[in-house]
């Protein structure tokens, strides 16, 4: 095989990981609260500019500063829940998603607002290096890893944990769980909150990779929402497979052909896939 | 009758006397306000459906791009280059929405469809850079004052043509709820299998409107790229024009006739204000404004503001967005 083609491969590999774990976030709060967050991405811009504020302009601790990243935007999950969501959640469900479109204009133009339209990067060099004549970047390996393990973390939460299981529970039946003696709005603000942390946890991970701009949120997000749907809701494992799928597909035709064309490709094949697979690809 | 008779002989006056009474930049204003206006009111003819696309970045894009490209490089006409590029967006609102409609992809679903299609067309226009500029946009070939062209650099002539574009625009969104009738439409949007049991062909009626839609959007894009004589794949395609219409359309309130208009009207009244207001030294201000008011709006006033004056007249039970599922 082409060494270039495997250097794709594996890179689509590895931001397949950010990606899925976004990706989990998102198929959470889908799942469990049946809403689509259209700002989750710039939430995590938001994390984003968090930690580069604290770590670039503040000098905190890089591990202090990405705690405090998580953190925040944990708290901004559980904000969007409370004010934005609860008010209207026994409206149809598209009103949630154009509250939260609301919230995407109000999120980009904040951060433009504080930080001008300038990309900034948090200034952390990890090093690259060679195996097989391929340069691999350590940067995407650690948020591989730390993405693989932050999912399996949720995963071991949602199995181990009571609340764990009240997410389970309501994300498949609505109805039943009050009846469990579960308060389905406590639910709701762990839901949020643990999405909130998910996208703060990309974000870390992102900025390692990437500058941070006010409209970073637009080149991600759609196809966040794609690998979700895709994956099916609620169910994860779907979603971390539409994840490698999405970012193989971007990874090599960005290789072949140009990274729009793969993305146009990506895109198109997202909506096939709804018309012939709607319930998600793994379900038959 | 009288009243509202006499409403439309004093808009029709305050329309005729712009020209002659507003300086360049108002006009320029104004004729922003009709064309979005008209794009609103595009969107809100599906809208009020149900049907709430994220898509119609789509629609602007090959409405702005196909006659532009066709006068730049084969100098066709935009007469022939529009009409052309409303039958393009119409086939492809078909190919998107003939499934959507036979599978019943609904609500966010649908919103989500759609989205990828503005995402596919916004890309698919970058990537084909060498053409179309990708993301610096294009300018398109300036010949001065000409109709075989269709260009104006006046004023004038541009706002006589956004007048005539939204009166059309108003008319077809008039026609379209005639045309089906006021308790189908809601039937449609609220409740498909009772609809469908009264004698409604759902999918026809929602394929119909989806085509209607996607021809008005197209024609509003093709004349807003030969107002301003240049386009950009980010203002006129993907998620944040997309968006962005169908804010318009729900700050003012689709479910009624001038809605989307007001809606284009305080959007862009207040972009401009707070731009002149506070300079260029606040970049975003505005947006920060405007997206706590669509949360706002969402939350209190799903019907829009017009919708909102309305009900304080009549003190009907409010009503979402969208009707539930």
């Amino acid at each position: 095989m082409d060494i270039y083609l495997l250097e794709a491969v594996i890179n689509g590999i590895l931001l397949g990981g950010v990606i899925a774990l976004l990706a989990l976030g998102l198929n959470l709060i889908f799942g469990v609260i049946d809403v689509v967050w259209i700002a989750y991405a710039d939430l995590v811009m938001a994390g984003m500019y968090v930690l580069y504020g604290l770590y670039a302009q503040e000098h905190w601790p890089l591990a202090l500063a990405c705690l405090a990243a998580i953190a925040s935007v944990a708290l901004m999950g559980v904000l969007v829940h409370l004010l934005i969501i609860a008010p209207i959640l026994g409206t149809a469900p598209i009103n949630q998603l154009l509250a939260t479109g609301g919230l995407l204009f109000f999120l980009q133009s904040f951060a433009t607002l504080l930080f001008g339209t300038d990309f900034r990067n948090i200034g952390v060099r990890l090093p690259s290096f060679e195996v097989a004549d391929m340069s691999i970047s350590s940067a995407r390996l650690l948020a591989f890893a730390v993405a693989l393990v932050g999912a399996g973390g949720l995963w071991l939460f949602l199995r181990r944990t009571f609340i764990g299981t009240a997410i389970r529970a309501i994300a498949q039946d609505r109805a039943i769980v009050g009846l469990m003696g579960i308060d389905q709005r406590h639910v709701y603000l762990v839901t949020s909150a643990i999405g909130g942390a998910l996208a703060g946890l990309a974000a870390c991970l992102l900025s390692l990779q990437y500058d941070v701009h006010p409209f970073i949120g637009n080149t991600f997000g759609p196809l966040l929402f794609m690998t979700c749907v895709l994956g099916g809701l609620g169910d994860m494992i779907g979603g971390v497979v539409a994840a490698f799928v999405l970012s193989l597909i971007i990874a090599i035709g960005g290789y072949y052909w140009s990274t729009e064309l793969s993305y146009v490709f990506a895109f198109t094949l997202f909506i096939v896939l709804m018309f012939i697979r709607p319930r998600g690809i793994l379900v038959r | 009758m009288t009243m509202r008779y006499a409403m439309l002989v004093i808009g029709a006056a305050l329309l005729a006397s712009v020209p002659f009474l507003a300086p360049p930049y108002f006009m320029h204003i104004i004729i922003q306000i009709l064309l979005w206006g008209f794009i609103y009111t595009a969107w809100s003819i599906m809208g009020r459906f149900g049907l709430v696309s994220l898509g119609h970045g789509a629609f602007l894009g090959v409405g702005a791009y196909v006659p532009a490209l066709l006068w730049n490089y084969y100098t066709v006409t935009p007469w022939l280059g529009i009409p052309a590029s409303v039958v393009l967006a119409v086939l492809l609102s078909v190919v998107i929405g003939y499934p959507c409609v036979r599978l019943r992809v609904v609500g966010h679903y649908f919103a989500l469809v759609t989205l990828a299609l503005s995402q596919v067309v916004m890309l698919s226009i970058v990537a084909a850079r060498d053409v179309t500029g990708g993301s610096l946009g294009l300018t398109i070939n300036n010949v001065g004052r000409s109709w075989y062209a269709f260009q104006f650099p006046g004023k004038t002539h541009f706002y006589a043509i956004a007048v005539v574009l939204w009166l059309v625009g108003l008319a077809v969104w008039h026609l379209v709820d005639r045309g089906v009738g006021r308790e189908a439409l809601d039937a449609l949007s609220e409740d498909e299998e009772a609809a469908a049991s009264i004698g409604i062909s759902v999918m026809r009626e929602k394929l119909r409107v989806t085509m209607i839609s996607a021809a008005l959007t197209a024609l509003g894009g093709g004349l807003y790229a030969q107002y301003m004589m240049y386009i950009n794949p980010e203002t006129l395609s993907g998620i944040a024009v997309s968006l962005q219409v169908v804010f318009g359309a729900i700050v003012g309130g689709m479910y009624t006739l001038l809605g989307p208009t007001v809606g284009s009207l305080l959007t862009i009244s207040l972009n401009e204000g707070l731009r002149v207001g506070f300079g260029t030294s606040f970049i975003g201000a505005a947006n920060t404004i405007y997206g706590i008011l669509l949360i706002l709006c969402i939350i209190f006033m799903p019907r829009g503001v017009v919708g909102a004056l309305q009900r304080l007249g009549r003190r009907k039970p409010p009503r979402a967005v969208a009707p539930a599922q």
